[in-house]
């Protein structure tokens, strides 16, 4: 099987600083990889490489397209990485309101991706915004309200309704989950893996959160400094990590 | 009589050429806002000076010029854009939108159909259609530049949804040749046709946000829509109360003190034409 994504030392440096360095990994369809590491540790600016949000100063980024099979997206120009953002790609960042259009109505931002790939027959449009409110548990009658009037957690799940209304194949998040009160976290952690299983999607989900990882991942890198410790199966990292630092990032939860 | 402590049409022939390159450009590209180092005019932003600038670069002494502000060649802001150009060009002025070689508008484009040879320039506020939802200037520059114009129909959205239809009625956004995206300027949607295949140059001038677009005679202009909220250009059920005219843009006004409305021709020469002709309404005297 081709992976759907293959990832080739990755670096990138601010001015004397590491923010990540060397980092390779792949991920095949379906498959949900986790990244673990404490604050600074990388995990952010490894994402926005790999994401096309940030150049890295080296490496490679190979996504399978749907047209053209294999090609490299930081090799790609813009305007192709553009299309590849708002079509296959999909980007859940932690702050809602950095993902969200605050003052467009709930449909209009889960409207906008089906806009901009070139739907214009408003009737559709609105009736996709319309199931895809329901399908991350928000009623339909708030589908022209705006995201100011929503609360924390119905805030991040429009952000999810917004991204994966195209039917993308590859979704990047960032702390997903951060940021929200712990019942809240839960259930939006049980609606992403939901929909990860239902729609077989293909995930990258940056946390500090174990819990997030065990629950949604399918396999792990755990950073420090920049750099991948260690990789492996999820259970197989949590319940017998290898590395020193993935021993003491395992038993400080364990603690708490 | 010239006033002679200016230059011909008051900016200076370096100004002028610099503008000319910069409405060439626009023409060669239509629809796409070309920067222009807007220069102080001796009138507040808000009065046109983008406008007056395009025009003062335009104008030759052999041209008629013609102001219309809403429609009505007599508005203050009318008067005082033409009487800056009789005095610092000494060109002819007219109220006849046919005998005008170059009309400078502000929120109107005249009835009357414009022909080869004439020029109009408009008076634009905000030149830039995307800014509505998306405020970062590098952004919006991006967005024309790989034509992803989907934000705009989100803000039709918006609309219907809050509405029930497109509530946009002035600065209604059009797509140029295909092309571009742009606002032209806040005419009310019912001139929006007029813009498409027009026979006229029409040149876009914005001062403070410094900015010149253009569209070259007989260029295809869209209003853009859904599929199933198609544009209609408005059309108000009335007949014109003065001329009697159907085909028109009326203004309401109020008549007496007891609030008795009636509806004109917003084209005050339109208007005047046509009852010199002969044609009365049911409120003409
Ligand atoms: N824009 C920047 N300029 C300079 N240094 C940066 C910048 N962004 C991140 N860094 C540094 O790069 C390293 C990695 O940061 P990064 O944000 O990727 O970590 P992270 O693992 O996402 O942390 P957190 O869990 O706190 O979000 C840190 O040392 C950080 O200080
Ligand atoms: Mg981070
Ligand atoms: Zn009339």
């Amino acid at each position: 099987m081709t992976p759907l994504l293959s990832v080739y030392g990755i670096s990138k440096r601010y001015g004397p600083h590491i923010g990540c360095a060397y980092v390779s990994f792949e991920l095949y369809p379906g498959e949900v990889m986790g990244i673990v590491g404490e604050s600074g540790s990388g995990k952010s600016t490894l994402l926005n490489c790999i994401a096309g949000h940030l150049p890295p100063d080296e490496g490679k980024v190979v996504f399978d397209t749907r047209i053209e099979g294999p090609k490299d997206t930081i090799a790609m120009s813009e305007p192709e990485r553009r299309m590849l953002s708002r079509t296959d790609w999909a980007f859940v960042h932690q702050h809602a309101r950095d993902g969200l259009r605050m003052g467009v109505s709930a449909g209009g931002n889960v409207g906008e991706r089906l806009m901009a790939v070139g739907e214009r027959h408003y009737g559709d449009i609105r009736s996709k915004a319309t199931d895809w409110l329901g399908r991350v548990e928000i009623d339909a009658s708030r589908v022209d309200d705006r995201p100011t009037t929503f609360s924390g957690g119905m805030q991040q799940r429009l952000q999810i309704a917004r991204n994966l209304v195209t039917g993308p194949r590859l979704v990047f998040m960032d702390e997903p989950t951060g940021g929200l009160d712990v019942s809240v976290q839960a259930r939006l952690l049980d609606l992403l893996r939901g929909l990860v299983r239902d729609m077989g999607l293909s995930a990258i989900i940056v946390t500090h959160d174990l819990a997030v990882v065990r629950l949604l991942a399918d396999r792990l890198m755990v950073m420090k400094s920049g750099r991948v410790v260690e990789a492996g199966l999820t259970d197989q990292v949590l319940d017998d990590p290898q590395h020193a630092y993935s021993q003491l990032l395992v038993s400080s939860v364990l603690q708490v | 009589m010239t006033d002679q402590a200016y230059n011909f049409a008051y900016l200076d022939e370096q100004t002028k050429r610099m503008i000319r390159r910069a409405i060439l450009k626009g023409l060669a590209i239509p629809g796409y806002q070309v920067p222009f180092a807007s220069r102080e005019m001796p009138m507040p932003y808000g009065w046109g000076t983008g406008g007056v600038q395009v025009s003062a670069a335009v104008l030759t002494p052999k041209d008629t010029f013609k102001v219309i502000d809403q429609g009505a060649d007599d508005t203050t802001n009318a008067v005082s854009i033409r009487t800056f150009f009789e005095r610092t060009a000494g060109v002819e002025t007219t109220t006849s939108t046919e005998e005008a070689t170059v009309i400078q508008t502000r929120h109107r484009i005249p009835e009357d159909p414009l022909t080869e040879g004439q020029i109009l320039v408009y008076q634009v506020p905000i030149p830039e259609p995307l800014r509505f939802l998306e405020p970062r200037e590098s952004e919006t520059r991006k967005m024309h530049s790989l034509e992803e114009y989907g934000l705009m129909h989100v803000k039709l959205y918006e609309d219907i949804s809050r509405h029930g239809h497109i509530a946009t009625s002035y600065a209604y956004p059009v797509r140029v040749e295909g092309r571009y995206v742009m606002d032209p300027s806040p005419i009310p949607k019912f001139d929006n046709p007029k813009l498409a295949e027009m026979e006229a140059i029409q040149l876009f001038g914005a001062g403070r946000e410094q900015r010149i677009y253009a569209l070259p005679p007989y260029t295809q202009v869209v209003s853009l829509d859904f599929e199933d909220h198609p544009f209609e250009p408005s059309k108000a059920d009335h007949p014109c109360g003065m001329c009697g005219a159907k085909d028109s843009y009326l203004d309401e006004v109020i008549v007496d003190d007891e609030g008795q409305r009636m509806f004109v021709c917003s084209d005050t020469h339109y208007c005047e034409a046509r009852q010199s002709a002969g044609h009365k309404g049911k409120d003409a005297a």
